[in-house]
């Protein structure tokens, strides 16, 4: 194996340990290695997605983080890199007002200091934990729900993927019945992943979808049910309704079904991802929010609004359009990866 | 949510006499506000930079008129600027002096490059075109299904080649054009992320190998501050001729137009409005700008009645509304058409004001109920809808049986009809009510008490 490989199966063996713990589950035995440093996974994955060239940001926050003391300039340098970020104004005032606080108190003082406090601040405020979902459904139902091309079908098939690495039987629902071959893009999704999937005809009624899937998990012993759904804008009232009829008639098999409900938001989204979290929350009660498409130019400081304002926080975030490519979330080292300057 | 400008802005000038130039105070305080209001929208910092600059440089030679408050002129203001930024006028596909025209679709992973693929050929056959679509994203599961499916509903062929290489599949989707006697390809290709180097070059062989007569960016509504890194690693990488803009029938501000627009100077043609394949829309700068800045956009509205309502007989109709004698049957009638119009609250969406009046407050327009009315008039003999009045409480069991409703529903919408008629009489006489946005509201609780 050449040197590179060996990293990366390093780094898969320490990614799929960081799966267990996401679930509750035993981690798998590690292959040998000298230097399995925890973060490092997803860490130097958001940095190489996230390093790559972008207007703007980077120049002034390499300045801003430089070895000098924080100059008055600095903080609107922080807010335009906050803004820039789509961490929108209340958000970034918010944390701006913050650290300004901080620095008159003589916390902050040199633009290190600066770095590794807007890095804390972030993490915290975007989950102050790791993020966790339990397993202890008979079997777990994960509905993902959100707005049209957000990643939500290659997001099942990716988390199907590891939970088969982790031993879990998994069963998936084709709940989205009406976009055009979304059935067999799922259909593929549910072969790299090694799931179950259970379908119906285009058109059909995607609650029996839903039901059929729960039903079939539970008959077949399966650990988990994971039900895609179609896309819909939020402000669609009787595609939420339809939303909330899923949601419920999983319920008839499992009253405690869907178990979580995710939303999948793509990082490129802008203000409206607040609009999405809020009107997607009212008509399910989401657990947890998928950042898909973060290896794109977006750095999805959205997901932090929506933490801050509406209390949802981030699980997974997508890094790619491969089976491997999604990863639990780690709210410190997405700070640090995007608010670094290249050389950091 | 958001609160449109034009409020906000009141509130800084509330103590302005409203005579004289504004002071370079005020229009510092007046640029605040729209900064705001233009990052709450979407658009990109270095974009509101540029656009507060230029707003602000003619608002410091503007005279405040007398009859005009000075947040009304600076919107104007604005307004004008947005949509001069935009390209002032809505401009065209350009079609090829000698056929095949060859459209080529680009942009990031599920912005809606397939859909519009299918909406576009469908809107050129409704033109008399012959279009062929080419699938040459052979990355995502199953997209060369969908584009295939879709291509069944409008009847429109789709080549596929050998699903593996996109730059052969597209100069042999050209060929077949030509040989088929096809007189537009369509080229759908692979979303890609405007920093995948390896992807953004096989754009440029793909271009390369057809030479199309436009290379359109779709973009999704919903971007937000990146929407310029992207335009410009597009425009940098195939020179894009246009862009559609996706999604713009959610509640996106769009200031991503907005971004695209000023950093590439690329006129957006088209944008879309639902997932269904006629939901395609020629771009207005004006009505974009509105959008924007959070003020509706009647001429949307208006132009979306004139097209799918049809009335009779309209001066008979209005002399009824006039007189406050419409009928339980002109009721019926008018929800079938408004409904033929689409989402009741995405038409709300277009009223100017609507959405600060309401303070973004979710106005749920329970699609089902209006069914429910649907049934509970129908149950109703030709005479009592002419006559509501005559409905006494055996015929309102039997209508509420009927229908399959209950008799409290039907009280309800006899009640709210009778508040209605009202209403519409005072508006004929031309006593418009104080708040058109609230008037609306009220009135759309025919449908949801
Ligand atoms: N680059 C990138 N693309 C993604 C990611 N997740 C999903 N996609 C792509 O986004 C597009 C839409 O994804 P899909 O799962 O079909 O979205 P859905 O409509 O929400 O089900 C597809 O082209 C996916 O390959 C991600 O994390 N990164
Ligand atoms: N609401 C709405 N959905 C759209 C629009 N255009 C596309 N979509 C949906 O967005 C999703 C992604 O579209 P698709 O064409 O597959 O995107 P692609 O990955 O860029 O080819 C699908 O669910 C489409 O139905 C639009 O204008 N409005
Ligand atoms: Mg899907
Ligand atoms: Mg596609």
């Amino acid at each position: 194996m050449s040197d590179e490989e060996v990293a990366s199966s390093a780094s898969e063996g320490e990614d799929l340990g960081r799966w267990a713990d996401l679930f509750g589950l035993e981690r798998p035995p590690e292959p040998e290695q000298d230097e399995p440093k925890k973060r490092r996974g997803f860490l130097s994955r958001m940095r190489e997605s996230l390093a790559k060239p972008r207007q703007g940001l980077a120049p002034q926050l390499a300045s801003m983080f430089s070895d000098r003391p924080v100059g008055p300039d600095d903080w609107d340098d922080l807010e335009d890199a906050l803004i820039g970020a789509d961490c929108g104004l209340e958000t970034t005032e918010e944390i701006v007002n913050y650290l300004r606080s901080e620095a008159g108190a003589g916390r902050i003082v040199m633009g290190p200091d600066l770095a590794k406090a807007l890095w804390k601040t972030v993490g915290e405020r975007m989950s102050p934990e790791p993020p966790t979902i339990t397993l202890d459904g008979a079997p777990t139902v994960i509905m993902v729900a959100g707005v049209n091309g957000s990643g939500k079908t290659t997001t099942i098939g990716k988390i199907a993927y590891r939970l088969s690495q982790l031993d879990q039987r998994v069963v998936i629902g084709a709940a989205d019945t009406f976009r055009a071959a979304a059935i067999e893009q799922l259909q593929t999704w549910a072969e790299r992943g090694d799931a179950e999937l259970v379908r119906q005809a285009p058109g059909a009624d995607p609650g029996a979808v839903a039901f059929d899937a729960v039903a079939a998990g539970k008959a077949r012993g399966a650990d988990v049910v994971l039900v895609d759904t179609a896309g819909r804008l939020q402000t669609e009232h009787n595609l939420m309704d339809e939303l909330k009829k899923v949601a419920g008639v999983m319920g008839k098999v499992d009253p405690a079904a869907p178990h979580e409900t995710l939303l999948v938001l793509d990082a490129t989204t802008g203000q409206n991802g607040i609009s999405q979290a809020r009107l997607f929350g009212e008509a399910v009660p989401l657990s947890g929010v998928v950042l898909t498409k973060l290896d794109g130019a977006a750095r999805g400081g959205i997901a932090l609004a929506i933490r801050s304002q509406l209390g949802v926080p981030v699980v997974l975030a997508g890094t790619g359009e491969r089976v491997e490519d999604l990863q639990p979330f780690d709210a410190r080292a997405y700070a640090q990866a995007i608010f670094s300057p290249d050389d950091q | 949510m958001f609160d449109a400008l034009g409020d906000r802005l009141h509130g800084v000038f509330s103590g302005l006499s409203g005579r004289g130039k504004l002071s370079a105070d005020d229009i510092d305080l007046a640029m605040r506000e729209i900064r705001r209001a233009l990052l709450e929208a979407d658009v990109s910092l270095p974009v509101v930079k540029q656009v507060t600059n230029a707003i602000s440089e003619r608002a410091k030679g503007a005279e405040v008129l007398g009859s005009l408050k000075p947040e009304e002129q600076v919107v104007t203001i604005v307004n004008e600027e947005l949509t001069r930024l935009m390209g002032e006028t809505n401009v065209g596909l350009a079609m090829a002096s000698k056929p095949p025209t060859i459209i080529l679709a680009a942009g990031l992973q599920g912005s809606g490059k397939t859909t519009f693929c299918a909406k576009l050929a469908r809107h050129l056959q409704k033109q008399g075109r012959a279009p062929l679509m080419v699938a040459c994203d052979v990355q995502r599961p199953a997209a060369a299904d969908q584009l295939e499916v879709l291509g069944r509903q409008i009847d429109a062929p789709v080549y596929r080649g050998d699903g593996k290489d996109p730059v052969k599949i597209a100069s042999q989707g050209v060929k077949e054009a030509g040989k088929a006697g096809k007189d537009v390809v369509i080229v759908d290709t692979a979303g890609r992320t405007s920093v995948d180097e390896e992807m953004m070059a096989q754009l440029v062989d793909i271009r390369d190998a057809v030479d199309p007569t436009s290379v359109l960016l779709v973009l999704d509504a919903m971007t937000g501050q990146t929407a310029v890194d992207v335009a410009s690693a597009f425009s940098d990488a195939v020179d894009f001729d246009g862009v559609v803009l996706t999604k713009l029938d959610g509640d996106a501000r769009g200031g991503a137009a907005l971004s695209v627009r000023a950093v590439t100077g690329a006129p957006i043609i088209f944008i879309g409005t639902g997932e269904k394949i006629d939901a395609l829309e020629a771009f207005h700068p004006d009505r974009m700008a509105s959008r924007i800045l959070g003020r509706g956009d009647l001429q949307s509205l208006m132009e979306k009645a004139q097209e799918t309502v049809e009335i009779e007989d309209p001066k008979d109709l209005q002399r009824r509304i006039k007189d406050g004698n419409l009928t339980l049957e002109d009721f019926l009638d008018q929800m079938r058409q408004v409904k033929k119009m689409g989402p009741i609250s995405q038409l709300l969406g277009m009223v100017p004001g609507f959405k600060s009046a309401t303070r973004g407050k979710d106005i749920q327009v329970d699609e089902d109920k209006l069914g429910r009315v649907e049934a509970i008039i129908q149950s109703m003999t030709p005479e009592e809808r002419r006559r509501p009045d005559m409905i006494n409480g055996s015929r309102r069991r039997r209508i509420a049986m009927g229908s399959g409703t209950s008799v409290q529903e039907v009280n309800q919408l006899l009640s709210q009809f009778k508040q209605m008629r009202k209403l519409m009489k005072q508006i004929g006489k031309g006593a418009i009510p104080a708040g058109l946005a609230e008037g609306l509201a009220g009135g759309q609780q025919l449908t949801h008490p």
